[in-house]
């Protein structure tokens, strides 16, 4: 008998209902004081594809998904079969293989499979999903619309799984219906009955107790928090003060924007929906200039229209915006609902020229909070574009933890103009460029950037390089600014000496910003210091490799964890003594080039030649690390992982 | 939008001292009078006034303009403004760019613009060519046409502006010419006035590359009688005001009526086109965000948000 522990699994076809039944399910636990992992694998289609959801469970922290599934429920017979048999080229060999020995498979009576040939050591249980929903409308006098709820077949799903593991339903009963509220009550009343149907008749067809799986609430259950990445980052950008998003519908990062969205009238943020991405950089710069917290969300695709805007951004000393930029698999359209960690060269590298920029990549829920969090303070105290980087795993899927931290709530606007308090600075750039002659490139005076100028310079040198910037309007704080090298006036110029000057300015701030950040904001040595092997990886694989390494502990394995999180400025300094002094590295990145280790390499000149990849659009098991690991413990070289399951 | 001013400011308030670099002759000059002298007739505060530009000669304009400048990026100038005049409402907002930027490399930004209904005023300064890269055919040139500066004919048509501004919905619909910077400076300063997003199409002189559009052209030197090839709508007694904007068939026969103006070749007609009073894209998010009637999105205080509600939904 195994307790608070195991894997379940629905898949069907897109449009059946399985999101709303694993997140009931997954929430319904949550709630129960158990740990929750809950992922979606889903084509990029609206009906009909097949579509699974895993919910792992454990009474302990749980940050990635197992291989195997102890109860796997199937809607339909591809579920469990594949699409092998009728498609030219088939994507996947369905969930059978998947269950453990001694697992079970719940299916749809009606969808044809005959289990008595099937893969033996597990258990079945079919269950008439369709007449379940008919009992629990006949009740209500509705029960020749039957097919009109065919949708009810995930709470059937639900009722009957619940059932073998010993669930309390009423547990779930009250995450059903607080999905439905008002109007909709109705609905959820049928949706318990109809769950409550399923769980009986399980209970009374199959020996259920015999099912070596169980799930029970502590006795104390203590609700803590079940969310996902697009949830906290745009809780994140509210607690930060963002005023104004922008975006252009783009999976997966639209379900950011939509939230915030629906936040629009409760929390005064205004949100616009653009023509396109292009539209949204370059709106939400404007923003920015213009004295507001502004940011926009978008995936790859997205991201390749916005990089002008980025260096436009950049080239202005716009206090923003805040960019959210949500990984999926490239290039073009590439693999639009899947995972992969493939543009981090992209994001360092988007557009012409040398500019600066903050590039960060959170690994979980907590980190997705705090990145957001700074990311706008970033963005207004040196004064250019941030970008936050997840994925579409961490976009999407849930995760238990116990609270979030909102301690990361100082605002710091940066340094302003506001009138009175305007004094200049003379600094060694200003003098050079002002008293070389070549500054006036179109023939304004030269001289005035040097000291004692009285008027407000929206580029003026200073020490630290950051000119206070001025919010249009403000009386006295007029200035120009553009897309061309200029002046501290903000006015074009082709000068030698003011565009040396210029670059340096600009650039210059990123010393300063990796001084500002946080050390363990930029990177975490995860585990011991002394470690036989120590894997260096960033973003959402972060929760993987510490529940493989968890695991490998506890064989007397011993390896650290190297999580790099600021990317641009890069800590390579810092980065490199931890390289230098480990034992053994090895790489882990879902994508195909080792993206993090050419930047390593580029920044540190450290060549880490064992390397696990992946890039088949479907993020790491942590069984699948765990034998990485253990190859690498003892080899040395490229390991190209792909995906047994799913 | 509408603006109440006592008259404290003149021209030179708008002008700043750098030194101009177009070329001699260049209608720019006349749209950077119109645009200075409008916004002296209605005593704008220029710390209250922030002017965005495309990229190309025209781009320079808010560089020679004392108030906020913002010269951003080939074809983006909608929506750098946009996004400026929906967080800053306390500011007037002019956006303006050539035609290769506003009807070229911008078309998309044009045509949602115009669905928005923005409270603002965009100029676009309509030379045909494209300036700035020495003369190329920009998207009003016409088929057929070839400039001293272009190798071959133009072999794509060009568009028609008014017709295209109708289209997408914008609600003040002007054409101009950059000679006559008086005349110019009262339609600016209607558009500006104009609750909505206005759209005036300026037809501009290039000396220097178009020697087909020139100020002689358009003064009508070649033909028999001098002519003008100009003629102002409201002096043939043509009114492309919507006086019930409930009325559909008014609308309707309103628009109809500036498209037929527009497809009018010789002479060329300038004036007011089309205008009526709708609801804006602010008055829309003013009714979502209540607190945006009070003041502008960027004086409001978003810092002190209490996200418990969003997290104990997650419980």
């Amino acid at each position: 008998m195994q307790k608070n522990r195991l894997t379940w699994m629905i898949g069907g076809p897109q449009g059946s209902g399985i999101n709303a039944s694993a997140e009931v399910f997954a929430k319904a636990c949550s709630r129960a004081g158990l740990r929750v992992y809950a992922n979606i694998e889903y084509h990029s289609n609206i009906m009909g594809k097949h579509s699974f959801y895993r919910v792992r469970v454990d009474e302990e922290d749980v940050r990635s998904y197992r291989e195997q599934t102890d109860i796997l429920v199937a809607l339909d017979h591809e579920t469990l079969a594949g699409d092998g048999d009728h498609r030219r080229w088939g994507t996947h060999k369905g969930h059978l293989h998947e269950v453990s020995a001694g697992g079970g498979v719940i299916y749809d009576a009606e969808i044809g499979f005959d289990h008595s040939g099937a893969r033996p050591g597990i258990q079945y249980f079919p269950v008439p999903f369709m007449e379940i929903i008919k009992k629990a409308l006949e009740e209500v006098g509705k029960g020749e619309q039957a097919r009109r709820y065919e949708v009810m077949k995930n709470v059937v799903a639900l009722g009957s799984s619940l059932a073998l593991c010993e669930f309390p339903l009423e547990l779930v009963e009250e995450v059903i219906l607080g999905q439905f509220k008002g109007k909709r009550s109705e609905v959820g009343q049928l949706n318990v009955r109809a769950a409550r149907l399923a769980f009986d008749h399980v209970r009374e067809s199959f020996d259920a107790k015999s099912f070596p799986y169980r799930l029970q609430p502590h006795r104390e259950p203590k609700a803590r928090l079940l969310a996902k990445g697009y949830e906290i980052m745009a809780i994140a950008k509210l607690k930060a003060g963002c005023h104004f998003q922008t975006y252009y519908p783009i999976s997966p990062a639209t379900d950011e924007s939509v939230y915030l969205e629906r936040q629009q009238r409760d929390y005064d943020l205004l949100v616009v929906q653009c023509e396109d991405e292009i539209s949204s950089i370059n709106m939400a710069v404007g923003a920015a200039h213009m004295g507001v917290r502004s940011a926009t969300a978008t995936s790859g695709p997205g991201f390749a229209l916005m990089v002008e805007g980025i260096g436009f951004a950049a080239i202005t000393e716009a206090p923003g915006p805040v960019i959210v930029m949500y990984q999926r698999g490239g290039p073009s359209t590439g693999l639009p609902t899947r995972q992969e960690q493939g543009d981090l060269q992209f994001v360092l590298h988007p557009a012409q020229g040398d500019f600066p920029h903050v590039v960060i990549a959170p690994g979980d829920l907590r980190e997705c909070y705090q990145d957001v969090f700074s990311a706008f303070n970033w963005a207004e105290q040196f004064q250019l574009p941030v970008i936050v980087m997840p994925d579409k795993k961490l976009a999407a899927a849930y995760t238990t933890i116990d609270k979030l931290e909102l301690k990361y709530d100082k605002i710091e606007r940066g340094k302003t103009f506001t009138g009175s308090e305007w004094t200049p600075v003379e600094a060694s750039g200003a003098g050079f460029a002002a008293g070389n002659g070549h500054a006036g490139g179109n023939g304004h005076k030269a001289g005035e950037a040097g000291g004692g100028v009285k008027e407000y310079l929206r580029y003026a040198f200073s020490e630290d390089g950051i000119s206070p910037r001025s919010r249009p309007g403000t009386p006295g704080g007029r200035y120009w600014s553009t897309s061309d090298e200029h002046d501290p006036d903000g006015h074009i110029t082709e000068g030698v000496g003011m565009r040396v000057a210029m670059m340096h300015k600009r650039m210059d701030k990123l010393p300063l910003i990796a001084k500002a950040i946080p050390e363990d904001q930029q990177f975490f040595l995860h585990g011991p210091a002394d470690a036989d092997l120590t894997i260096v990886g960033w973003g959402s694989t972060k929760g993987t490799i510490l529940d493989a390494i968890k695991e490998l502990e506890e064989q007397g394995k011993k390896i650290n964890f190297l999580q790099c999180r600021l990317m641009r400025p890069f800590p390579a300094e810092k980065v490199e003594t931890i390289l230098k002094k480990a034992k053994k590295l090895a790489l882990v990145e879902e994508n195909y080039s080792g993206q993090l280790g050419a930047l390593i390499r580029e920044q540190t000149g450290v060549l880490i030649e064992t390397r696990i990849l992946k890039f088949d659009g479907r993020p790491f098991s942590q069984d699948e690390l765990i034998a990485a690991f253990e190859k690498a413990l003892t080899g040395t070289g490229v390991q190209e992982v792909v995906t047994n399951v799913g | 939008m509408s603006v109440s001013a006592p008259v404290k400011f003149t021209l030179k308030d708008y002008k700043s001292d750098l030194h101009n670099d177009w070329c001699p002759g260049c209608g720019d000059f006349g749209i950077l009078t119109g645009i200075q002298m409008a916004l002296a007739n209605l005593g704008l505060d220029p710390d209250k006034v922030a002017v965005f530009s495309g990229i190309g000669c025209s781009g320079k304009t808010p560089h020679y303009i004392k108030a906020y400048g913002f010269h951003t990026l080939h074809g983006r100038v909608l929506p750098v403004a946009t996004g400026g005049r929906l967080v800053n409402s306390g500011v007037t907002v002019i956006a303006l760019g050539g035609d290769g930027d506003g009807y070229g490399i911008g078309a998309g930004y044009f045509v949602n613009t115009g669905r928005r209904n923005l409270d603002f005023t965009y100029l676009v300064h309509n030379n045909n060519v494209y300036g700035l890269t020495k003369g190329q055919a920009s998207p009003t040139l016409s088929k057929g046409k070839k400039t001293k500066s272009m190798p071959e004919q133009a072999i794509q048509d060009g568009i028609n502006p008014i017709a295209m501004a109708v289209a997408a919905g914008y609600t003040f619909i002007a054409r101009a010419y950059a000679l006559e910077p008086k005349y110019l400076a009262g339609i600016i300063a209607r558009a500006i006035q104009h609750k909505g997003s206005a759209v005036v199409d300026v037809l501009q002189t290039c000396p220097t590359y178009n020697d087909l559009y020139t100020k002689e052209w358009y003064e009508g030197a070649d033909l028999p009688e001098k002519k003008s090839r100009l003629y102002k709508l409201e002096e043939q007694g043509f009114d492309g005001k919507v006086k019930d904007p409930t009325d559909k068939q008014e609308i309707i026969a309103k628009k109809a009526a500036a498209v037929a103006r527009s497809y009018e070749a010789e002479p060329i007609p300038i004036g007011v086109y089309y205008e009526i009073e709708l609801p804006t894209y602010e008055d829309a998010v003013n009714q979502r965000i209540p607190a945006l009637a009070e003041k502008p999105l960027v004086e409001l205080d978003t810092f002190k948000r209490d996200v418990t509600p969003l997290l104990e939904a997650m419980r």
